[in-house]
């Protein structure tokens, strides 16, 4: 038994142009002192995906179903369709999340130390000084000097990587077993994306928590996660662990992104491959796989190209542990 | 924070000297002789005239004039000589002969009837259009929001004179809850019940007018403020909407509104000129309208410097407010 076992998620959003199908029927799980990395360019479904077990989509605004069950050492909980008092009580105590643009993710107004006592606060009936001595523990712990008189200071006075730890911190102040890491790294600068996912496995190790690290970065993925998730138009295209994924991609799309990326090893002069075309509105999904219009490999499947157009591949376990959703058998990219 | 205001002070007494000496151009520039409009419009004694010249000041050089003007704002003013004498001691900003008073008594007289006025119509708006602003946002989409979207749409297409004046026909000639505004002003101190029996319907016209602005700035800004993404991090904290709101949103949203109540209210210290006309209330509004229909220039010299002073000193305590809310601001300064 997984800690985290999301089984057959759906998000909906309905507008005046039909049904946005933002996640479209999404499995996985999560191991304690796991990362996986969920991979995938804008709309793919990453980011809804984990807004949906955080809780933090609107309900007047989207449709959730299917099931995410998360283990924790107090007892199970069902996340999803959660009520919206008990999902409160979860939030930011037994999950927790850090987001991409940390310039804009604390508040301008009050000080970092108010911030991290404040959601230290809502979840334990301490006193102020317990928590404000929670709060230099924690800022000491991601690696922030002189933390007692840090607490002080606001936001704008710390450095865009400075200001993730501080993120980093919040969301550990209450030792969350689960901890949803939406780009952290992506807006900061590649010296600090390092440190910043040094620290993030450190505290892993530690804590002993799940991860689940949401980016478009391949790079990224490389080094810090366990496990890949690669998704495409709401679905799960690929699922395998990170050195598997690496060396043999199944699916099309991820041997597309994998090209994408530029790598040392690749003789110079080699021009970095694109993949062409654009993603599919996800108000009409076509009926077969949703990367057949961009897949240079169809016309390598048995049944050709009519085939991937018409019929939409299930999620099998080409290679132990490695899932792919493509019609393409055993082929290597 | 004392080096600002020091600097920030200088400023603001040069713009002032500069505000002064370009409104005192006036006698300069404008086709009348200021000699002659001091006898009376059909009077065509050049003795009489001449001699008020002298009196007056009126036969220096404008730049002498403008010494003697700032002068007298010191040390006061004595015009002519023997029983004819008439001392306007300091801050003196001259004598009209429309009044047949010193400026400065006129100004004394007029400016607590637009203090009352603008004072109370800003309480007003202020918790009308910030509650309703409020409400809409937090209910957006709901009877609450299409009935703030009703009030701003009337609100803001009503011009003053017309409310006032439906108010006076409902309130004081049909219904006869209110007496006629007589044209007197009862200071608050004097008798409270009958300067609150003056100032209700005037506070009521400029505060309904102003309210649905703000209403609409109000729900914007809240609205806006929701969407960012440091809220996203106070609900992933677990933080309830109603300190999500109260907290985080509204101190954010509403510091823009500092900067959009001082000016306004500055504005309107400079004189409500319609609100007062449709009340018959002695304000600067009514004064600086008398002095321009009557030339009556050291008026006009008068209430402009004095709207200039009441914008530059708003302005600054605007700046210090918005120090004390955003603490960005504080160290910028």
């Amino acid at each position: 038994m997984s800690f985290l076992e999301v089984n057959n998620l759906r998000v909906e959003f309905p507008t005046s142009d039909g049904i946005v199908k933002a996640v479209d029927g999404v499995s996985f799980s999560v191991e304690r002192g796991e990362t996986l990395a969920i991979v995938g360019e804008s709309g793919s479904g990453k980011t809804v995906t984990n807004l949906a077990l955080m809780g933090l989509l609107s309900p007047r605004a989207s449709r959730i179903s299917g099931s995410a069950v998360m283990h924790q050492s107090s007892g199970d909980v069902e996340l999803i369709n959660l009520p919206s008092e008990q999902a409160r009580k979860i939030r930011g105590k037994n999950m927790a999340m850090i987001f991409q643009d940390p310039m804009s993710s604390l508040h301008p107004y009050y000080t970092i130390g108010d911030q991290i006592i404040e959601a230290h606060q809502i979840h334990n009936k301490v006193g102020v000084e317990v928590s404000k001595a929670r709060a230099i523990e924690l800022l000491e712990m991601v690696g922030i000097p002189q933390a007692a008189e840090r607490l002080k200071a606001y936001p704008h006075q710390f450095s865009g990587g400075m200001r993730q730890r501080v993120m980093i911190a919040m969301a550990l102040v209450n030792s969350p077993e689960l901890l949803i890491a939406d780009e952290p790294t992506t807006a900061l600068d590649v010296t600090v994306q390092a440190q910043i996912l040094k620290l993030l496995r450190e505290l892993q190790s530690e804590l002993k928590m799940a991860i689940i690290l949401i980016t478009h970065d391949l790079g990224v993925v490389a080094g810090a996660a366990d496990r890949v998730n690669v998704m495409y138009a709401g679905k799960i295209v690929e699922s395998a662990p990170v050195r598997e994924l690496y060396a043999n991609p199944l699916m099309p799309y991820t041997h597309g992104l994998l090209s994408s990326v530029p790598r040392m090893d690749r003789a110079h002069g080699t021009r970095l491959s694109a993949i062409a075309g654009q993603p599919p509105s996800l108000i009409a999904l076509p009926a077969g796989c949703a990367f057949a219009p961009r897949c240079t490999f169809s016309s390598r499947v048995t049944g050709g190209p009519s085939r991937c157009a018409s019929a939409m591949p299930e999620l099998v376990e080409h290679v132990p542990n490695h899932f792919a959703r493509c019609h393409l058998e055993g082929a290597t990219l | 924070m004392i080096n600002y205001l020091a600097r920030r002070i200088a400023i603001s007494i040069s713009i002032l000297f500069a505000v002064s000496f370009a409104v005192y151009l006036i006698f300069a520039i404008l086709p009348f002789d200021p000699a002659a409009l001091t006898c009376g419009k059909n009077c065509n004694d050049p003795s009489i005239i001449e001699a008020n010249r002298v009196r007056l000041g009126y036969n220096l050089p404008i730049w002498q004039q403008y010494l003697v003007f700032l002068k007298g704002l010191f040390l006061g003013r004595t015009f002519g000589e023997g029983a004819a004498t008439i001392i306007c001691p300091a801050p003196s900003f001259g004598y009209s002969f429309q009044e047949h008073a010193c400026v400065t008594n006129s100004i004394l007289e007029a400016l607590p009837v637009t203090l009352s006025l603008a004072i109370g119509a800003l309480i007003l708006w202020l918790i009308l259009g910030v509650g309703l602003g409020i409400l809409a946002a937090r209910y957006r989409g709901r009877a609450a929001d299409t009935g703030s979207t009703v009030f701003v749409l009337i609100g803001t297409s009503l011009p003053t004179f017309l409310t006032g004046l439906l108010l006076l026909v409902f309130v004081v000639v049909k219904w006869r809850i209110l007496p006629y505004p007589s044209g007197n002003y009862t200071p608050l101190f004097e008798n409270p019940l009958e300067w609150l029996n003056t100032m209700i319907l005037p506070w009521i016209t400029l505060a309904f007018a102003y309210a649905a602005l703000y209403t609409r700035f109000v729900r914007n800004a809240v609205i806006e403020t929701l969407s960012e993404d440091f809220i996203r991090t106070a609900r992933a904290k677990g933080l309830s909407e109603k300190v999500i709101l109260r907290k985080h949103t509204l101190r954010a949203a509403l510091a823009p509104l500092t900067t959009m109540a001082g000016l306004d209210f500055a504005g309107l210290l400079g004189g409500a000129i319609l609100t007062e006309a449709v009340f018959n209330l002695p304000g600067l509004g009514r004064l600086s309208l008398g002095a321009v229909v009557d030339f009556d220039l050291p008026i006009i010299v008068a209430t402009t410097i004095l709207a200039a002073t009441i914008v530059i000193v708003m302005n600054l305590v605007v700046d210090i407010l918005y120090a004390f809310i955003d603490p960005r601001v504080r160290v910028a300064a």
